[in-house]
This record gives C-alpha cells, structure tokens and sequence, in this order.
C-alpha cells in the first residue's frame, strides 16, 4: 500500500543518523534510492491514470468522524508525485556532495526526506484532513530547513518569517476547510470537484473561499505575502532547489487547483486569482532585476512563476488550464535546474554574487551548457518546453473574460524582464570576462552534475516532442473540471499574437540584459520605497504582537496563583452560565434522597473547607484541605467508584509528599489578602460553587437524554475484553483523550522543571523578572 | 533540606521500595478487570519513589533509577503513541484496539495494555521529574 511506502518514509528518515554512521559519505547516494523506486513504481501506474482511471487506495484513519489516509493518483497528483519523487532524488544525491563533510549533514538528510514524505502525502492525500496535516508538516521541515544553519541569524529570522507567514495562512486555511466540508458534506476532495453547483451557491461560499486562497496564497507565496520566499534563500542550496521552487511552495497552487472544479469559476474566484496572480508575476519578475545574488535572481523569478499559475487558475479556462500544468511542469524542471546550478556556482567559486563571476564556460562547459538550456527554458525561448508553456499562456491571457487589458500588460511585462533573468542567470557567469573568484573553480562531482543535466534534458526533449505529454495533460484537464479536452501540445502554433509577444519580449528583455548594470543603478532610487514593502508590515505586526504579549503577561500573566484562579473561574462561570440560562431553559431536580452517611461525608467536606479558609498555620490549612479530600474519597467509594476513590487517595498522599518538599522554602505564613481581597474571593468561590450545584442539579433533571453510561457498562466487556469499566473508557474507548491527557501531563511536567531550573539559576533572585525575548524570537 | 532519614525510615524504605513497586505494577496488570490501571500504578510507583528519596537522598535516587525521569515522560509518551499503530497494519482504524494471546502462559497481551504502560511511566516521570526538580532547588538554595 502506498501509505504504507509513505509511512515508512518517515521511518527511514528517522533511521538517517544511523544509517550515516554505517554508510558515511554515500548515505545520501543510497537513500536516494527510495524516491527512485518510488518514481518508477509512479511511471507504472501512468497507463491507467492516463487511460482516464484515477488510482484509489483506501485506508481508514479516524472513520468515525470521516477522516481517512484515502490515497488518490489522478493526473495531477502524478504529475506532482512524480516531480517530488524525481526532483527528491535527484536533490539527495547532490546534497550528498554539496553538504560533504558538514557535520550536520545526516540532521539534513532526516529533515529533507521527513519533507519528502509529507509532500507526497500532501499531493496523494484524498481526505481534506489528512491533506491539511501534511501541509502543516511541509510548514515545519521548511522551517527547520530554512533554519539548517542554525547558528546564523539571519538565518533562523528567515526561517521563522517563513513558517508564521504559512502557518498564519496555514490556520485560515483549515477554517476555509471545515467551512468547505460542512458546506460540501464530505471531506473528500473528489467527492467535493462534484459538489461545484451546491458549493458555489452556499452562504459560506465567500469566507471559506477566502480563508481557502489566504492558506494557498502565503503557502505559494503570493503577493502580498510574497516577501518570505526570498528570505528562505537563507537555506542551502538543495533546499532551494526542491522545496523553495519545485515543490512545497507549489501547494497551495497544488490545492487551489484541486479546488477549481468545486469553488473555481465564480466571478469572485476569476478576479481574485487573475488579479493577485498577474500582480504577483509582475512583483517578482520587477524585484528579480534589482539583485545581484543568484538565489535572489531565482527566488523573484520564482514567485513570477507561481503568480504565472495562480493568474492561469483564475482564468480557468480550458486553454488555461492546459496551460497551467505544461507552465507548471516546464517550471519545476528548468528551476530546479536553475537552483542546482547556482549551488553549484556557490559551490565552485564561493560567491553567490553574479556580477562577481565571468568566463565560466571555459572551466566549467558542462555546467555552462546545462545551464543555458534550463535558462533558454526559463525565457521561453523554442524549442524547451518553456517556450511551450509561455505561448500557451499569452494565448489564454487573451481569452481571459476579465480585466484582461491589465494582465495582459503585466503578464508582457513579467515576460521580458523574466528573459532579462534568465540571460543574467545563464549568460553573465559563464561568458565575458574570466573574474578572479575565491576558489578556483572547475567542473562540480558528477552526483552534483547529475540532477540539473538530466532536468535540463528533459526540458529540451519534452520541448522537441510535445505530444509525448498530450495525455498526461489532457486527463489532468479533464480532472480539474474544464471539460474533456483532447489536448495536442505542439512547438509551432503559426505566426500568431503569442508569438509576436514573445519576439517582442525578447527584444525588450535582451535590451534590459545589455543595460542590466545602469538599470539596477536607477532601480536602487526606489529602494527607499521597497522598504516599505509587505515586509515592513510583517515587521510591524510582529512588533504588535510582542507588545501584546507583554501587555496580557503584565495583566493576566501576572505570576500570582489567585488571579489565575480567579479568572479561570469567573470565565468558567460566565460561558457556563451564559448557556445554561440563556441558551437553554434550565429545569432543576431538587427532591434527592440523601443517606444519613452520605450526609456525613458531606459535612465533613465543608467542615474541611471551612477550616481550611480560617487556620492560622500553614500545616493546619493544609491538614484541613486533606480532610476535604479524604471525604471526597469516602464518596467516592460510597457510590462505588473504587478507581476515583483511590486516585483521589494517591494525590491527596502525593500531595504531602510534594509539600514536605517545598515546606521550608515557603514566605511565613501570613494573612496576606486584605479584608476587601478576601471578600472579593469569598464571591468568585461562591459563584462558582453556585453554578457547579446548580449544573449537577440540571443534569440530574435532565433525564430525557440517553445516558452515556449505559454504552459503556453493555460493551465494556464484549468490545473491550474488560470488567473494569473506568480503566476500559481510559485505553480503550475513550482513549484518543487520554493521550491528550499525558500529553498534557508531560507538558505540565516540563514547566515544572524548566520553571524550577529556570529560578535555580537565577539564584535567590525571584522569578518576576524575566528576559527580554530576543528580536529572533526565541 | 531534605537529609537522609532515621534508621527506621532507612530500613523500611529499603524494604517497602520492592513491594510497592511490584504492587504499583500488579496494578497495572489488573487494571483492565480489577480497580487499578496505569493512572494509579504511576502514583503509586512515585509514591514509592519519594519514600527512597526521603529515605537516602536524591543522589541515591538518581543511582537507582539510572534512566532521567524526563526521558520516562518520553519513553511513555512513545509508548502510548506505538500503541495505536498495529491497528493499521491489520487495516482497521487507528487506534482500533488489538488483542493477542500469548500461547505458554495464556496471557491476554494487547494494546491498550501497551498504552496504560505509557500512561503509567508519564505518570510516573512527571511526579518524579516534580518531586526531584523541587530537592534539587532546595539543595542549591541551602548551599
């Protein structure tokens, strides 16, 4: 089962480590063999996907609440499962090199294939769920890859704009989903391409579309929330190549178009995806000329291309379409080619700086050549499957139904200052001038030269037979709901509108390219501007927020036990209260029969309390509390609850325990509330054991509901193999809470020792003040 | 502040430590038929922890237990997420629950058992790492 195969990803992942300490230098070689395996297993299953019989492979996850681990390959998903799993081992096999000898390379191998892995349940996964938890962990091995150099902190600053910008998005995202699954009645994203008509007419049609696209659009970085896709350059090279071009910021386009059949195609919808994508497309391919740093260069021109996609989606036409999945995989292949080659440049000479570099080409022809194909592909230029993909593009820009003046003239000017990219990209470092570089550079290992030349290939072979694509294309079509196309991609369409764009383009982009070095310098006017970007607003929000967080410390955060208690309290009694007296009518059952010991057990209870309110030392208040709880375990074992009984008893025991501990450590026990403080709490206390009874009287009233218990007493023995009913509801059928519970019991358990070590090394200083966060936000 | 204790203390600690401990894990086993279960063993096996470290002090505990009571939380949490795991190898939903006989002994072994272990050791490491974490304040604050 793929899964399974999935599944056990992460298990290998794990295993990295070890497998380092066995294997040395060639780990990266032979993990590099699973995604092999795994593209191959994927190029078996292309008949039948393509024969039009998208892959089922079912698996329950949690199918009482309609969650599954359901496995879907249709086009699209195997044409992203095949980019993950190709573009996935063939960046292990160069990170192997390019990370040779760093002594965290088996952490990196442990995170990249962890990435691997949820991105491949990212793009397979049918329930929405399920497609939501790995999108989240795609969030946070990009993070802990961003932030591979840890000790850089610049670094870990990008790492973390990165994750709070696509876990924000992240957040809206799982509400646009919820909003989706009640509006759809199904979690299943093929059950929801079905549902389009009901969907689109929905009440909730409109906030869950937008929390849907503020989930795609930080995920694939679109304008305006482009800004930390740049800043993730900070991560190596390989990490660029794959997560940061070709694959994980290509999930939010990835689940807008498996949207499309379902949400896509209003009016709202068409604008807001053209708009945003065209200006996205501009933004990136306007930013890309202003820097000199090669990743930058390819970052922008990057964000360019998936404001390209996101622009096609909101078309949604079915040339569009078309478009869309020829655009997206001729992207996937020349960029990471793009990035490879850069690492490589990185690699070979120490600078990332392209004005740094010259006459290459002599040193490294190899690198040279696979650099201008992937970057003749980037321009568009025939016959690389790019130039395929550009045409299509400006062909469906013309069909667009709306503001198709204002994209067109962006998609224009993306395009030739995309071919300006591409010519700084391929042409500076390796032709001109020989420049003096901080290492003599030659020719990289073949492991590093490998997965660019074989990108590169595939670029120029898929560009010179189109066809071979034709049904892989028109089946995803098909799929995403534009109606049954019979695609025919072809190199030559006859001299028409797109063509003569492009000719003018490369007019415009070669100019652009010859005078690159006096254009940056007028560019550099407006850096004053930029810095006014989305990035100022990002760092203002989060100015906002520490100030917030340090306002609520200040005010509920305050470090005194009552307060906590007091508001705990008070919130409890007011939300309970609330929908206890107003939301529904409230019927008390009053006549209880009480036993004569029953009613001793009580008193002793409040005689506790009492006491325990008007002691005047602290062992006694202390011996008080433990009579209260003892008489809790008397009633406990009178309504013959032995495991509550003797829990109770146990933390009452563990209770001394911990208070023989702290004994001596304690302030002198002094009345330290004033007359009015006291009061004040005597009224929360009271208002709460106010509430409480009235609740239990209630539910005891409240017989018209099926009680719950009897489930648990019929099937505790038949379906848990249990006579104790306490300990069956614990592990077994309420098990899922408990887990919880431990959870948050080890939590708990963890602040209590960093809050103890934390005071310990402090001294004898008390614990009221604090640092300061630092500005990373650690 | 804590010092060893008297000689009573130091005999009866030595002595009652094994059987709570066998005790703590008789309750675990019988939990599932029997009043018991991983929740109370935990408490219980602390409790006879405590009473050692009352006893001999903390450096005696820490030699005795070996392990950090932290990595018991771990160890713990693990378990009880490894537990919900067989399930899906049978295909049946996570967390479904999987009984097994075990042949010689005729013991019934399954998962919940494995997961009332985990409840039992982050029971047992979190008072652990409470009531070691607050000695060892308290012995850095005299010194």
């Amino acid at each position: 089962m793929m899964q399974l195969v999935v599944l056990s990803g992460f298990v290998l992942a794990a295993a990295a480590p070890f497998l380092f300490r066995w294997l040395g230098d060639r780990t990266a070689a032979i993990m590099a063999l699973f995604p092999a395996a795994l593209v191959l297993w994927l190029l078996a299953q292309w008949p039948t996907v393509v024969a039009g019989e998208p892959l089922w492979l079912e698996m329950a996850w949690v199918p009482g609440l309609g969650i599954s681990l359901d496995f879907l390959i249709d086009g699209l998903s195997l044409l992203f499962a095949l980019l993950i799993a190709g573009i996935g081992a063939f960046v292990l096999l160069y990170a192997g090199e390019y990370l040779r000898g760093h002594p965290d390379l088996p952490r990196f191998l442990v995170i990249i294939t962890a990435f691997m892995m949820s991105m491949l349940g990212l793009v397979l996964a049918d329930n929405l769920v399920a497609l939501f938890v790995f999108w989240e962990l795609t969030s946070i091995t990009s993070y802990l890859l961003i932030g591979f150099n840890h000790t850089d902190l610049p670094a870990r600053k990008a790492a973390l704009q990165g994750l709070l910008v696509t876990v924000a998005g992240g957040l809206a995202l799982m509400a646009g989903l919820v909003m989706l699954a009640i509006a759809g009645e199904s979690w299943s994203l093929a059950e929801l391409a079905t549902r389009g008509d009901s969907l689109r007419e929905h009440p909730l049609y409109t906030p869950m579309l937008l929390c849907v696209l503020l989930g795609a659009f930080t995920k694939s970085a679109q304008f305006p929330f482009h800004f930390w896709l740049p800043n993730a350059m900070a991560a190596p090279t390989p990490v660029s190549a794959y997560l940061h071009s070709a694959t994980m910021v290509k999930a939010g386009i990835y689940l807008l178009a498996r949207l499309q059949p379902g949400l896509g195609g209003t009016e709202l919808w068409i604008v807001i995806l053209s708009l945003v994508g065209a200006l996205t497309m501009f933004t990136g391919a306007f930013q890309a000329i202003r820097h000199i740093n090669v990743k930058k260069l390819l970052a922008y021109s990057t964000v360019m291309a998936l404001g390209t996609l996101t622009m096609l989606l909101g078309i949604g036409t079915e040339g569009a379409m078309v478009a869309f999945v020829t655009f997206l995989l001729a992207h996937s292949l020349y960029k990471g080619a793009l990035f490879m080659v850069a690492g490589i440049l990185d690699h070979e000479t120490g600078t990332k700086d392209v004005t740094a570099m010259g006459g290459l080409r002599r040193v490294m022809p190899l690198t040279a050549t696979v650099a201008l194909i992937a970057a003749f592909s980037l321009a568009g230029l025939p016959p690389l499957l790019g130039f395929i993909g550009k045409e299509l593009m400006f062909e469906s820009v013309l069909d667009a139904s709306h503001l198709t003046a204002l994209i067109l003239l962006l998609a224009f000017m993306a395009a030739f200052l995309t071919i300006a990219v591409a010519a700084i990209v391929a042409l500076r470092p390796f032709f001109g001038e020989p420049h003096q570089t901080l290492r003599v550079a030659h020719e990289p290992p073949l492991a590093m030269l490998a997965g660019p030349a074989v990108l590169a290939a595939l670029s120029l072979l898929l560009g010179l037979v189109p066809g071979s694509l034709d049904g892989l294309v028109g089946v995803t079509v098909a799929r995403l709901g534009a109606g049954e196309a019979s695609v025919h991609l072809a190199l030559w369409h006859g001299i028409n509108v797109p063509l003569l764009l492009s000719l003018a383009g490369l007019v415009l982009g070669w100019l652009v390219y010859r005078r690159w070095d006096r254009v940056r310098a007028r560019l550099a006017y407006l850096d004053p501007l930029m810095a006014r970007g989305p990035e100022a607003g990002y760092d203002a929000l989060m100015a906002a927020l520490v100030r917030l967080a340090e306002w609520q410390t200040r005010v509920l955060q305050n470090g005194y036990l009552r307060n906590y208690l007091a508001v705990t309290l008070l919130v409890l009694v007011a939300l309970v209260g609330h929908a206890f007296f107003f939301r529904h009518a409230a019927r008390f059952d009053v006549s209880i029969d009480v036993y004569l010991h029953e009613a001793v057990a009580v008193g002793l209870m409040i005689a506790g309390a009492v006491a325990a309110c008007l002691m005047k030392s602290r062992l006694a208040a202390v011996a008080a509390v433990g009579v209260m709880g003892f008489s809790i375990a008397l009633t406990f074992v009178l309504f013959s609850a032995p495991d509550l009984a003797i829990t109770q008893l146990l933390v009452e025991t563990l209770t001394v325990i911990l208070l023989v501990l702290v004994l001596f450590r304690l302030p002198r026990f002094a009345n330290l509330s004033a007359p009015g403080e006291r009061l004040r709490d005597l009224i929360v206390a009271s208002a709460f054991g106010l509430m409480v009874t009235l609740l239990m009287l209630a539910v005891l009233a409240g017989e018209r509901l099926p009680r719950i218990s009897d489930y648990m007493v019929d099937n505790s023995q038949p379906q848990g193999h249990g006579h104790n009913i306490v300990n069956v509801i614990l592990v077994d059928f309420r098990a899922l809470d408990t887990l919880g519970e431990i959870f948050v019991l080890a939590l708990a358990a963890v602040g209590v020792y960093a809050m103890l070590r934390f005071h310990a090394a402090e001294g004898s200083r008390p614990a009221t003040k604090r640092p300061r966060a630092s500005d990373d936000g650690e | 502040m804590v010092r060893s204790g008297t000689l009573i203390l130091n005999v009866a600690a030595r002595f009652l430590l094994p059987l709570q401990l066998l005790f703590s894990v008789f309750l675990l086993l019988r939990g599932h038929d029997e009043p018991g279960g991983g929740f109370i063993a935990g408490l219980v096996a602390a409790g006879a922890f405590a009473l050692y470290l009352f006893a001999f002090g903390l450096r005696a505990l820490r030699a005795m237990i070996r392990v950090s009571p932290r990595d018991l939380v771990g160890f713990g949490l693990l378990f009880a997420l490894l537990s919900t795991l067989p399930a899906w190898w049978q295909g049946e939903p996570f967390f479904t629950s999987q009984w097994w006989t075990v042949p010689i002994i005729d013991y019934k072994a399954s998962t919940p058992l494995i997961f009332d272990i985990g409840v039992y050791l982050v029971v047992l490491g979190s008072v652990l790492t409470a009531i070691t974490a607050l000695t060892e304040t308290d012995r850095e604050h005299d010194a």
